[in-house]
């Protein structure tokens, strides 16, 4: 079959992008939306399986000071000795990184992809009947999310947000002495209610992305959805309004 | 019935577009809306002005042409209905309506609200057929093809190419015309010889003229035949898959 090429008709007939250059599978899968937003859920499954057992842990904070420390000294002698101490954990951090790189390029270019889909919007205003507020803010939630990683890492990982007697290991103090900063708290707060409203249209969307869609389950997709945004979401918030409401010191 | 419509006039494709404002002040509630803009073009033209171009055919819903953002929403309010089948008498006495064409950069405006929506063309060319014998017509009932995959597969064929979930989508994407094309000739045994040419072929194509899909489902809710997201995902999955697939293998059953 010959395909007709889109031969300029009048002045203002769309144009398409150029076609795809050939390449290595994977470099022309990633060149594809359709791939990228398969990338997207795969790297966004990885992500929610990193928040669901970073959360999981985080809670020992209510056992006691001695289980979360436990926990994190353990957390760097995973597959020891058959690899070095913290080899475990720099492989996981790897991945982690690979996968938020990944991510947010996905997002980042498909963003400008759709935003050249439409230059010249509509002008009378919109209607939206099923984009709900999690779908459209996605991109927001995205670069909180973002905002607050960075912000976690200096404050609880390196301790350069001036947490009280901050010490790498000291888990329980550090925790404590940084969520009884009321704003610091608050900013923990709004950013896992970021995370459950992200997650919310995230761990829904994947489906369609990867293509799982039956009509058996398709019922329990968004349920599924709203179960992990809101255990997510509760379980990390508890930690800093139970700290900053002196509940646990 | 009395209406205010504000509608979007323009003279060409590159020219600068307007919103104008005309008082309908007898409407028969039975009208459809296209009819009821046949009766406003009727008086534009006794009063000498350019009557208002817009796209229409069949007027039954089952072409496709007709085309408007109605209040927002392409084909107005009502679900699963085109343009045409929209009647008056879903809307109130009194009411203000805007009328808007589809906007896309690959939907470019040809006047007023006709707008050009020949790159779906192109994405049917790259994918949307079937090789199928020539010669004596074969028995209908030669192929046996389950009940629920012809539902589904009759389901997207309903598709009539409108464009309104390009033009509903916040992303102007076009997923969900190509998972209908796609789907309803790659859920039936006959769509299978081409099923993975067609999945990568249609998909290119459609990446060169439109946005993603970021599964917001408004096309769905805009669509005049209700075609489910379901075949976006079923588009997706074997786009995927077909990026693994041993062509050369393709011809055995399992
Ligand atoms: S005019 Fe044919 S579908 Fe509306």
């Amino acid at each position: 079959m010959t395909k007709v090429e889109n031969a300029q008709r009048y002045v203002g007939a769309p144009q398409p992008a150029p076609a795809k250059k050939d390449g290595p599978f994977f470099v022309m899968f990633w060149r594809s939306a359709v791939g990228k937003k398969w990338i997207m859920a795969v790297t966004g499954i990885m992500l929610i399986g990193f928040v669901f057992a970073h959360m999981l842990g985080n809670l020992k904070i209510f056992l006691s000071a001695d289980a979360i420390d436990h926990y994190a000294e353990w957390l760097r002698t995973i597959g020891y000795p058959i690899l070095p101490k913290t080899g475990v954990l720099w492989i996981l951090r790897a991945g982690l990184l690979g996968a938020v790189v990944l991510h947010i390029w996905a997002a980042a270019s498909l963003t400008r992809m759709n935003r050249a889909a439409r230059p010249n919007g509509y002008k009378s205003p919109r209607e939206y009947v099923a984009a709900d507020f999690a779908a459209r803010t996605m991109r927001w939630t995205g670069i909180i999310l973002t905002l607050f990683i960075i912000f976690h890492l200096l404050d609880l990982t390196w301790g350069q947000t001036g947490v009280k007697d901050f010490k790498s290991g000291d888990v329980y103090n550090n925790i404590v002495n940084s969520f009884t900063r009321v704003p610091v708290a608050i900013a923990y707060i709004v950013a896992n209610i970021a995370i459950g409203i992200h997650l919310y249209h995230g761990a829904w969307s994947m489906f369609q992305s990867l293509g799982i869609n039956s009509p058996r389950f398709n019922p329990w997709r968004r349920g599924f959805a709203i179960g992990l945004a809101s255990i997510i979401a509760i379980g990390n918030i508890s930690i800093p309004l139970l700290v900053v409401t002196k509940v646990v010191k | 019935m009395k209406l205010t419509l504000k509608i979007w006039r323009q003279d060409g494709p590159t020219a600068e577009g307007r919103f104008e404002t005309y008082d309908m002040p007898a409407v028969v509630p039975d009208m459809s809306f296209l009819e009821m803009i046949d009766v406003l073009n009727e008086r534009l033209i006794s009063e000498e002005s350019e009557p208002i171009a817009f796209d229409h055919d069949c007027r039954e819903g089952i072409c496709g042409s007709c085309s408007m953002m109605i209040n927002g929403i392409p084909h107005g309010p009502e679900r699963g209905t085109a343009t045409c089948q929209l009647h008056m008498r879903k809307f109130k006495d009194g009411e203000h309506i805007t009328v808007e064409p589809w906007r896309a950069r690959s939907f470019p405006i040809i006047k007023d609200l006709a707008v050009d929506r020949s790159p779906l063309d192109r994405i049917i060319e790259a994918g949307g057929y079937i090789s199928a014998p020539t010669g004596a017509a074969r028995d209908a009932n030669e192929i046996l093809i389950p009940k629920e995959a012809a539902d589904a597969a009759m389901d997207a064929a309903a598709c009539i190419g409108c464009g309104a979930c390009v033009a509903a989508c916040p992303n102007g994407a076009a997923q969900l015309f190509t998972a209908a094309k796609y789907g309803h000739l790659s859920l039936l045994p006959q769509g299978q010889p081409e099923r993975w040419t067609r999945a990568i072929g249609m998909v290119d194509e459609m990446e060169r003229w439109f946005g993603s899909c970021t599964n917001f489902g408004e096309c769905e809710t805009a669509c005049p035949k209700e075609i489910s997201i379901d075949f976006i995902a079923l588009l997706n999955r074997d786009y995927i898959k077909a990026q693994f697939k041993n062509r050369r293998l393709s011809g055995q059953k399992s």
